[in-house]
Parts: structure tokens; sequence; C-alpha cells
């Protein structure tokens, strides 16, 4: 069961690498990386498919949370005026 | 008579008729590239690194998100008792109280929101010795607090109540045996705050908490600085009434928190009165966008607090072992072990503090905290603990915080190397230091 889903905890691992990389700010930009490295990373060998199920829920929400904040950020004004 | 009902004092009433406005109607989203914008912005005239997290914090883009329905489309207030508007925003206030509870190990009823933690200290440190100004006048707090907590002192003062304001010794730790001895029996409330904000370091707040509850004394703490930052337990530690503010733990501005104990129940007495919001002790509409983003902030705050804590531990050992092995006489204010490892406060000898700042225009740094900043004088706390004056004026806090990377601490500390080195070239003291000449004993004369 682990086993199958490890391509869709790779897949949402690189989609979520992907969306954080389009953060315009240098700040969000790199904890958002780093901090989805590092989460993905401290999970790596949890087996109770109930928890990776969990794991895996919260993954695709901080996703859509990326994804809105990265549009949002891109969609401010920037000029000071 | 002009048309369209407009009379000739109107339009002379419209001075900036004449003036080139903004035509920003013209620019669509389409038209207007954003995220290439931000890029050349930052390549043109690129914004400094920021290392000034005590002064204040970027939001975290978690807490925004959770505000934005609130800021749009729950616009509710959450004390209508009567439609759907005013429930849904009273249930998201209420879910942020939780949050900001669970964080302290408070119960939600102990929690009040207020403006910030300026706001908070005030109602507290006020509201508890007029309360309680029949029996008790007298208050005991520590030279290094907050400026709100002095003022508040002084203001106490003038109105008839006896203030101790206890020395601190050089670590910036409170003498507990002082403390003890301090108190009286018509003392009610025992300030002291958590941790510095301008030299980092940690009081020992569950000894003062034994100390206040063995003799009666309500304690407050200003923990602006420690919440979501260090674990806190107002059980544990006995603490009767805490200050929490928003935008130091990646939360929003202008919110903050009171927790206010109730077994043994705290009495205050309000500053702010009106409808009787907050169990009567702030009257006010609750800000619901703001109280969502504080909870949030603590829920997250409570998540991360030791994955951030291991970083910034990590990333201010790194950016003083890398200043102090490459430059000699820098000395790190307040006590080594017991303090908050993102606030480090560095005296450099031999230059002045407002020039290196300057050197280092390109990081966003601070010489002691922003309340004070404006002034010339060296800050009070540095005085405090019995800094040297001119060390005083040569001191930097640097602020570490969750967003900061190791790229940033590398170039701050090569740059501050970098410019300490400058400056004590051009410095005759620093000269005369190194032909061994001991500054202390030369006899400054008038010309």
């Amino acid at each position: 069961m682990a086993a199958a889903a490890r391509s869709q905890v790779m897949s949402l691992y690189r989609t979520m690498l992907r969306e954080s990389a389009k953060f315009p700010s240098y700040n969000y930009r790199n904890y958002a990386l780093r901090r989805v490295r590092d989460a993905f990373k401290a999970n790596r060998n949890v087996e109770d498919p109930k928890a990776v199920e969990r794991l895996m829920e919260e993954g695709w929400q901080t996703l859509a949370l990326i994804q809105r904040q990265g549009e949002s950020e891109t969609s401010q004004q920037t000029s000071l005026n | 008579m002009l048309a369209s009902g407009r009379t000739v004092s109107s339009r002379l009433l419209r001075p900036t008729a004449w003036l080139p406005l903004r035509l920003s109607s013209e620019r669509t989203a389409a038209s207007f590239p954003q995220k290439e914008l931000i890029k050349k912005h930052e390549q043109d005239e690129p914004r400094p690194l920021y290392m000034d997290f005590q002064a204040t914090t970027p939001m975290d883009p978690r807490v925004l998100d959770a505000m934005l329905p609130y800021q749009v489309n729950y616009y509710g207030n959450p004390h209508s008792r009567t439609h759907a508007y005013g429930w849904e925003s009273e249930s998201a206030m209420e879910t942020a109280r939780k949050q900001v509870a669970d964080l302290i190990g408070a119960d939600p009823r102990e929690i009040i929101f207020t403006s910030g933690a300026t706001e908070s200290n005030n109602m507290a440190i006020k509201g508890v010795a007029r309360f309680y100004k029949a029996k008790k006048r007298h208050v005991i707090t520590t030279q290094t607090e907050h400026k709100c907590v002095l003022d508040s002192c002084r203001i106490l003062e003038s109105e008839g109540f006896d203030v101790t304001y206890l020395p601190v010794q050089n670590s910036g730790l409170l003498d507990l045996e002082l403390l003890e001895a301090s108190i009286r029996t018509d003392t009610s409330l025992v300030s002291v705050m958590t941790v510095n904000n301008e030299i980092g370091v940690k009081q020992p707040i569950k000894e003062i908490g034994q100390i206040c509850r063995s003799k009666g004394v309500f304690f407050h703490t200003d923990a602006a600085q420690a919440v979501g930052k260090i674990p806190i337990s107002i059980s544990d530690w006995k603490i009767d009434l805490m200050s929490i503010s928003g935008h130091k733990i990646y939360g929003p501005k202008g919110v903050g928190a009171l927790y206010v104990r109730r077994r043994p129940r705290v009495r205050l007495e309000p500053i702010q009165n009106g409808g009787g919001q907050e169990r009567g002790l702030r009257s006010g509409t609750v800000p619901t966008p703001l109280a969502v983003g504080l909870g949030a902030a603590c829920s997250i705050a409570q998540e991360e607090m030791e994955y951030d804590h291991q970083r910034v531990s990590m990333l201010a050992n790194r950016l003083v072992q890398k200043v102090m092995s490459e430059i000699p006489d820098v000395i790190m204010n307040g006590d080594p072990e017991q303090r908050y490892p993102g606030c480090i406060n560095l005296s450099f000898a031999y230059v002045e503090g407002e020039s290196l700042l300057m050197a280092l225009k390109d990081v966003a740094l601070s010489s002691g905290s922003a309340c004070t900043s404006a002034s010339l004088e060296p800050s009070y706390v540095l005085r405090a603990i019995g800094a040297d004056e001119d060390l005083a004026h040569s001191s930097i806090r640097f602020g570490i915080g969750r967003f900061t990377t190791e790229e940033e601490v590398d170039y701050t500390a090569e740059k501050c190397i970098e410019q300490v080195h400058r400056l004590r070239e051009m410095s005759p003291l620093w000269e005369m230091s190194q032909e061994g000449i001991d500054l202390k004993s030369i006899n400054w004369t008038q010309h």
C-alpha cells in the first residue's frame, strides 16, 4: 500500500516545490522550499496508512495555500504611492 | 450656473484638477507584469536584508491566508447576536481565542483581545493597581522593562502609588533575593518581562512566579517577545497576567491579547469602557480578521516552535561565531545561557554604533529598541546592565527569525566584519588602544 502511494507522495512533493519556487518574495520563497523539504524528510519513515493519509491531506491543503498566497502576492500593487 | 449643478466655487475648491494624477485605471492586470516588476525592483534597488525581528516580523503566509476571508467576505461584527454575519464572525473569534489559549496553556475565557502588547501592559499594570488601591499601594517592576510598562508605572506614581524599579545584575537577570526582600505587605503587583526585546535575556519566570504566589502578590509578565518562541505554561510558572503581541509572532499588527487568570480571580479596573465586550475588561468591537490572524499565528507558532527554535539557534551561533572569531573586542550583552537565541546584542569597542548601522545600510538592523532609537541617548537597558557608556553607544541588535536564511546571516556577518575593520582603521581610539594605552587613564581636557 505504501509503495503504491509513494509515487503520489513524490508527485505531491515535486508539485509543492514547483509552486513554492513561484513566490516573488525571497524570504517566503526560501522558507516554503525549505519547510516543504524538511517536512517530507521528517516524515519519510511513516508507515501507518492512516497517518500517511492524514499527512497527504495536509500536504494538499498546504499546496492550495501556497498557490493562493503566491497568486495574491503577484497580484498586489507594489509601488509605494 | 454651470451644467450638472456644479457652481463656480466648487470648481475652485478642487485644486487637484490641474495636478498630474496617476492614471491607474489605464493599467489592467494583464498589462502590469507584477512578478517581473518585483524582481526588477529588487535588482535595481535591492531592499535591505531584514534582520530586525524584535522590532516586528513579516506575516506568515498561512496567517494572511486565514485572515483574508474575514477581511473580504465574512465581515460581520462578532457581537451581533441576531444574524449569520455575527454568528460566523463570533465563531471565528472564539476559535482564535482557543488557539491563543492553547499556546500558553490557559482557558479561552481567560484571554482578552486588545490592540497590542502596549495596551495589554497598560491594562494589567494600571488596572490591577487601581482596583486594589484601597489596601495596596505598592508595585514592583525592573529597570529593563519595555517603555510602556515603565511609563504606566510613572503614571501610577503620579497617582500616589509607590513603585520600586528593581536593578538587574550585569547579566541582565533579576536577583531573586532582592525581589523577595522588596515585596511588602501592601504590594499588589510584580511585573517582569519574560524575554527582553533589546538584549534577549530570559528572566527566571518560574522562580519569580513561585515567590509571588507564596507572598500573595499578583505576577504580570510582558511575554511579547517570548510567546510562540519558547514553551510557556501559565500554570507551571504561576503567572496571573500575561501580555501577548501579534506582530512579534508573524501575525498582524494592531492586535494582541492579555491573559487574565480566573482561578484565583484577578480583578482589574478597565481603562477602556463601553459596551462590555471581553468580560467588560476591554470594550470595543473585537476586530475579527486581526483576532483570526493572531489565533492562526499562535497555532502555527505552537506547531513550528521546535523547528524554529533549532533553526534560529543554529543561525545565531553561526552569526556570533563568525563575527567574534574575526573581530577582537566584541562583547555580547546579556547572559550567554539564559537567553532567547534570536536576539543578539553585540557591542563593538572603538566603533560608533550609528556609523556602523549606516555602513551596514543594506541590512536592516537596529541599535536598541525601535521605541527608543529616535533619541540619541544610549539604551536604558544597556545602562541598567552596567555596560560602559562608550560600549552602550557601540551596540547593535541582530534579530533572527523564522524566515532568515543562511545566506542572509553569512552576508550580515561578512559585511559587519568588513565595516568594523574599516571604521576601526579610522578610529584614533583604536590606534591608541593598539599601542597599549589604557583609555580609561587618559585625562581628556577641554580646549
